[in-house]
């Protein structure tokens, strides 16, 4: 079982899926000659050639655009913007077309198209490269919006978005593409979109995050452990949407207490639909005020600061001990 | 190290055969087969009719806002007959005529302009999108399905349409640029009406003609009378051989004018003068072509009465068999329809809620 980093694992998931399938192409900015400017798809114009590893003109509209096209006569497309913060001059075939094709068509035209995009902050990057946007996304129906932890999900959930019949925003955790390795089979594994998942048992404490801050949950899970005795139970979100509520509202139930942990803006943000679920499916089992530790309603800070402006896991370890004292 | 001139191409052809008088240039007349040229009266007055038909139900509030076609069905009819059957067509929102051409449902454009999303089906067989009402944003699609028949080495062309707006908006910039870098199989058809609502041709760019913003991209420009259907269909004849042979896009412009309003909820007398009207109502496409064909004895009073009453009686069927269906269409349910492949679970539970809450509405 090969031991990868997140970069490598989406890799494998592109070129097994391209050998499998002759639907699949990639489009994007300097994605073939280059291998992508985190070389995530290096190597793969040498195997598929040109007119399936697509150096597109520097046009993010085009890049959502063309892949729309592409879809409709039935092709796969896997298209990526170079990074989530300049993928607004896109955003407007995604969320004006892509996720409005099948109905507007009435079922005639489907959009399986995945677009790939790195976000969130963490590697010390200039403005526009740190951003985390995701609700940008969520919020719009017809689309799904996924944002895998570590190596081994990127690449069984991107080999599941390629699949989908329906457009999906994959957004993948800079600061976790080369942050560790994971050991990803070689065989065919495939997770399905829309499925939180339990990374971690516990029974006094909920703890839901994804991405990167994934692990900023887990680290602040083992120190409440080690020392307050405290069992968090985390949950990696993995889509985020259609949001799976079932298993965080499960999980509440047992615990009455959850944190919520995300790195883009507070206001409006995924937290903010995750409260409103608990709300509505597991109020009376909640014993105290939902924490949300997350970025502040701010732009994101140049790079000196970002590690301030980043939920911690010493912000989250105190909101923890905040809502169990209540 | 002196400064040289770069020489890029520069001369835009003018294509006009056809004048306002019926008077046709012998030399130039491309001498189309007669069951053709007849059926481009046809679905010209068919579609005319249709429009006003559409105007008429607006007035009456039995359908929503739509955007008149008066003026330019020969822009469309000139360029959309030049397509096959398996060849693909993107619309913009005021295609009407082209529509018609390629056998759409006069009772689905109906359905969908009294505000169902039922009337935007678009059959199987039809390699037709749904009409795209933000501006410019289609090309890129024609431009994908371009980059899909050039991939699976078909034998098929796109043509999409667009106005003079469209041509200040970046998608068309970056449609048109990569569809020359890729040599696509696409015909870029502008039908520039003049106006892009109250704005004029001459605000929306500096460039002396549209077509020319072909040669910044390394693709043919040309422009043609639009209102006058031998000439664009000549140049659209041209445009589709040269995509289906390898040869790449082509930008067409076709100037024309939107003898009506930009869309029912616009009052075109802010920005524009009757005389202005008046004169290209002299132009008008529909007219002319019937001047040539009786030229030609290909068409005589008896004729225009037949496919006038054809006209009539296709356009009073499907307004009757619309009004059946909207009487059917009953369900508010059906907005949930097509949103996805499978409907997200939460979406469900609203619509389940939903559904209950009519039930008890219904109850009451």
């Amino acid at each position: 079982m090969p031991n990868l980093t997140m970069i490598e694992a989406i890799r494998m998931a592109l070129r097994q899926e391209m050998r499998n399938d002759d639907s699949v192409v990639i489009l994007g900015e300097d994605v073939g000659v280059d291998g992508g400017v985190f070389r995530v798809t290096d190597g793969l114009l040498d195997e598929f050639g040109p007119e399936r590893v697509i150096d597109t003109p520097l046009a993010e509209s085009l890049i959502g655009g063309c892949s729309v096209g592409m879809a409709i006569y039935g092709l796969r497309p896997v298209c990526e913007m170079q990074f989530s913060g300049f993928s607004y001059l896109g955003f407007h075939q995604i969320e004006s077309h892509a996720s409005r094709f099948r109905r507007r068509s009435q079922g005639r035209f489907q959009i399986p198209m995945v677009v790939r995009m790195p976000y969130g902050a963490g590697v010390r990057a200039l403005e526009h490269h740190s951003e985390s946007k995701e609700i940008y996304y969520a919020h719009t129906p017809g689309l799904k919006m996924v944002i895998p932890s570590g190596p081994r999900k990127a690449r069984a959930l991107l080999l599941a978005a390629i699949r989908d019949p329906d457009p999906v925003i994959f957004f993948e955790p800079k600061a976790v593409y080369r942050a560790f390795r994971e050991e990803v089979p070689d065989r065919e594994e495939v997770f399905p979109i829309g499925e939180s998942e339990i990374v971690r048992e516990g029974k006094d404490l909920t703890m839901i995050a994804y991405g990167a801050m994934l692990h900023r949950a887990m680290e602040a899970a083992e120190l409440l452990d080690k020392e307050d005795g405290v069992g968090a139970e985390v949950i990696d979100l993995l889509t985020i949407s259609p949001l799976d509520d079932s298993k965080f509202c499960e999980s509440a139930r047992k615990t009455g207490h959850v944190v919520i942990v995300h790195e883009a803006p507070r206001s409006f943000g995924a937290a903010a639909e995750i409260m409103a679920r608990l709300i509505e499916k597991s109020f009376y089992y909640l014993e105290a005020p939902i924490e949300r530790v997350t970025g502040f309603d701010i732009h994101i800070p140049y790079f000196a600061r970002e590690q301030e402006y980043l939920p911690s896991r010493d912000r989250i370890v105190s909101a923890a001990r905040r809502t169990l004292e209540k | 190290m002196p400064r040289n001139h770069v020489e890029v191409p520069g001369v835009v052809d003018y294509l006009s055969i056809l004048n306002e008088d019926g008077k046709v240039d012998e030399e130039l007349d491309p001498d189309l087969p007669k069951e053709l040229l007849r059926e481009f009266h046809r679905k010209m007055v068919l579609s005319r009719r249709f429009d006003e038909r559409l105007l008429r139900l607006q007035r009456e509030g039995k359908v929503g806002t739509f955007a008149p076609i008066r003026g330019q069905e020969a822009a469309q009819i000139g360029t959309v007959s030049c397509l096959e059957k398996e060849d693909w067509l993107v619309p913009a929102f005021r295609e009407t005529a082209a529509l018609i051409w390629r056998g759409a449902s006069l009772s689905d454009i109906f359905l969908f302009n009294a505000g169902f999303n039922e009337g935007g089906r678009i059959p199987e067989e039809a390699n037709v999108l749904p009409i795209a009402i933000p501006v410019a944003t289609q090309i890129l699609h024609a431009v994908g399905i371009a980059y899909a028949i050039k991939y699976r080495k078909r034998d098929q062309i796109v043509l999409t349409y667009f106005g003079d707006g469209a041509t200040s908006e970046g998608d068309f910039h970056e449609g048109l640029n990569f569809a020359g870098v890729a040599g696509l199989p696409v015909v870029f058809v502008c039908q520039n009406n003049q106006y892009a609502i109250s704005m004029p041709r001459e605000k929306q760019t500096k460039s002396r003609t549209i077509a020319q913003k072909a040669f910044a991209y390394g693709i043919p420009g040309v422009q043609v009378d639009g209102n006058d259907v031998l000439a664009v269909h000549t140049v659209a004849r041209e445009a589709a051989q040269r995509a289906r042979g390898g040869g790449g896009p082509t930008l067409i412009e076709c100037v024309t004018y939107r003898l009506a309003v930009h869309t029912t909820a616009d009052d075109p007398t802010k920005y524009r003068s009757q005389k202005e009207v008046d004169e290209w109502e002299k132009r008008e496409p529909l007219i002319r072509l019937q001047k040539y064909l009786r030229q030609r004895g290909i068409l005589d009073d008896q004729a225009v009465n037949s496919d006038e009453e054809e006209a009539a009686r296709q356009i009073d069927e499907a307004w009757k068999a619309t009004k059946d269906r909207i009487d059917e269409l009953t369900d508010p349910l059906a907005m949930f329809d097509y949103l996805m492949a499978d409907l997200p679970p939460y979406t469900k539970e609203q619509k389940e809620a939903f559904e209950r809450f009519l039930a008890t509405r219904e109850a009451d």
